[in-house]
């Protein structure tokens, strides 16, 4: 019986409407997810290009902004499909409100989207000189090739904030408590770097080892420091009353236990132990293993992470 | 002018005359609700009480909806009311994340963000909030707070020590004021909600935010769709998880 079950101090609620869901769901996470990759691969690539000579990586200079224009073009296709208005994204361009993260962040990420739209084209038409010749959208991307290596600086700049804002529009989210913490701007900026280290991995089968051993150890780097800090927020975030009673839930093997810790050694403890042992010797295959583990588990443990919190009552 | 709202548990007898005079007045879908009572029952038998606690946006001085609304469609009247553009609400649902009181909703016919307004249109043409004018036991009490004389401001200063806001530590600063409220009967978090036919009716959660029958690419679709009002109908079916329990 019910009364048997209730503390005689708490309060059962009997009568009631039915209160909404998860109204944040995978397409959100989608949407984090893919901005993480569209950014991490600019800020890791800028790091691979401040290290060594573009003649070990040879493709990196096209191939870095199509799999960022790729996924920011994900990131923004999913933005627009989970806003119940879609055409009404005009309104953020047309009537901002600048003390929303939502605001700037779309801002940002357009012109940022924009950016590396000019780096692709240029990059692309460098590469292949004998595709489209007669093209004069070619023509004139060959014709500015420096331009790509002048806005680059740029887009490596704006990377940083486009990768953040996400995690203000959470501290902004002031109904959900485990978002508040200071140390998701820190979370957001690892998941970049393990996304853009992962998907440049998978394409850097012709690079040089030492080019790979770099982005080995980023990835080493980003998947620890990531795992410890959710390590932290999991174990140690109680500093609020719905921080603490949603933790305990999922602590309690609740919904979400199962894929956080999926999440975790699949996407974190896994992929970190392969790229430290890549670091000793150079195994491509284990590598791209490692990176293809890294994406899949950093995409469950931000599921998790955006869903958990809104599993709680708020009133 | 600071229009605030203020609540005596004292005095409310959980009738819903303020719930059923919010839908009629504001014409809110079935699903959806701007002002809800909600029954809560405390102690074990044979020692328990029920209260009764009407719940509402709470009109913020400092309101998170307000300031992530990408597109100010959550703004601030004269009066201190927050209002509610549905034209200019891209439905990003970010108000709802945002808000700690879990007042606003998405329609489902405009799937638009909506919550109460403190009835605007009401008050813009000198009448009181419909819940305030069902209220048989006038248990709800509404006027401004920047005025000395005003009723609410005489019954917050009559009840100095008992008047409550619910999550004061969020630094929200509402405008919606309660007296003879307790932990129990305020703070979600103390009470617990068990999903589930109970004694009154299946308690449980929406499964679908805004219109139960849009798919993703019917959003993209829809303004190139013919008009296809919704009625009452589409949401009295709405498929819940607990909906084949028996009882």
């Amino acid at each position: 019986m019910v009364e048997h079950g209730i503390h005689a101090t708490q309060a059962v609620v009997t009568l009631d409407v039915a209160l909404p869901g998860i109204i944040w769901g995978w397409m959100i996470t989608l949407n984090m997810w893919a901005k993480s990759v569209g950014t991490g691969v600019i800020l890791v690539g800028a790091f691979l290009l401040y290290r060594h000579k573009k003649d070990e990586m040879p493709n990196l200079r096209w191939m870095m902004p199509l799999i960022a224009f790729i996924f920011l073009n994900i990131f923004l296709l999913f933005t627009l499909a989970d806003l119940h208005h879609p055409y009404r994204m005009v309104n953020i361009f047309l009537h901002p409100h600048w003390t929303s993260a939502i605001t700037v962040g779309a801002w940002m990420a357009s012109l940022f989207t924009a950016l590396v739209t000019v780096m692709l084209v240029i990059g692309y038409f460098d590469a292949h000189p004998n595709v489209r010749k007669n093209c004069a959208l070619a023509n004139a991307a060959r014709a500015n090739s420096s331009l790509y290596e002048k806005i680059f600086p740029f887009v490596v700049f704006l990377a940083i904030p486009v990768t953040l804002y996400t995690a203000i529009i959470m501290a902004e989210s002031s109904a959900r408590e485990l978002w508040q913490a200071p140390s998701e701007v820190m979370q957001m900026m690892w998941a970049a770097l393990m996304a853009g280290s992962a998907g440049l991995i998978l394409i850097s089968g012709k690079w040089s080892p030492e080019a790979r051993r770099d982005l080995a150890l980023v990835l080493a780097i980003a998947t620890f420091f990531s795992f410890l800090m959710y390590m932290g927020e999991y174990f140690f975030s109680f500093k609020s009353a719905e921080g603490e009673a949603t933790l305990a839930y999922v602590h309690a093997g609740g919904a979400y236990n199962a894929e956080f810790w999926f999440g975790m050694v699949l996407g974190f403890i896994v992929p970190f132990f392969l790229a430290v042992g890549n670091m000793k010797s150079d195994n491509k295959t284990l590598l791209k293993f490692a990176a293809l583990m890294a994406l899949i588990g950093l995409y469950m443990a931000k599921d998790v992470w955006l869903k958990i919190p809104q599993m709680l009552s708020l009133s | 002018m600071k229009l605030g709202f203020l609540v005596d548990l004292n005095l409310c007898m959980g009738c819903k005359g303020c719930e059923v005079a919010c839908k009629v007045e504001n014409e809110v879908p079935l699903g959806s609700w701007r002002l809800r009572v909600k029954y809560i029952d405390i102690g074990t038998f044979p020692e328990t009480s029920r209260s009764f606690t009407p719940l509402r946006c709470n009109h913020c001085e400092s309101a998170p909806c307000e300031r992530i609304c990408p597109v100010s469609a959550l703004h601030y009247l004269e009066n201190g009311i927050v209002n509610v553009d549905s034209s200019r609400c891209i439905g990003c649902a970010g108000c709802m994340m945002a808000c700690p009181y879990g007042a606003i909703y998405m329609d489902p016919e405009t799937n638009t963000a909506d919550k109460c307004t403190y009835c605007a249109h009401r008050i813009e043409s000198g009448m009181m909030p419909a819940c305030v004018v069902i209220c048989p036991v006038q248990a709800n009490i509404f006027g401004d707070l920047d005025d000395d004389n005003s009723h609410i401001s005489r019954y917050i200063m009559e009840h100095q020590g008992a008047v409550q806001v619910r999550k004061p530590e969020k630094n929200t600063t509402p405008k919606h004021f309660y007296v003879g409220g307790g932990n129990q009967t305020l703070n979600p978090l103390a009470q617990q909600r068990l999903e589930g036919y109970n004694l009154f009716n299946n308690i449980t959660h929406l499964k679908q935010i805004g219109d139960p029958h849009e798919s993703v690419i019917g959003r993209f679709l829809e303004p190139f769709e013919s008009e296809e009002k919704l009625d009452n109908r589409s949401f009295i079916d709405f498929d819940n998880d607990n909906y084949k329990g028996g009882h």
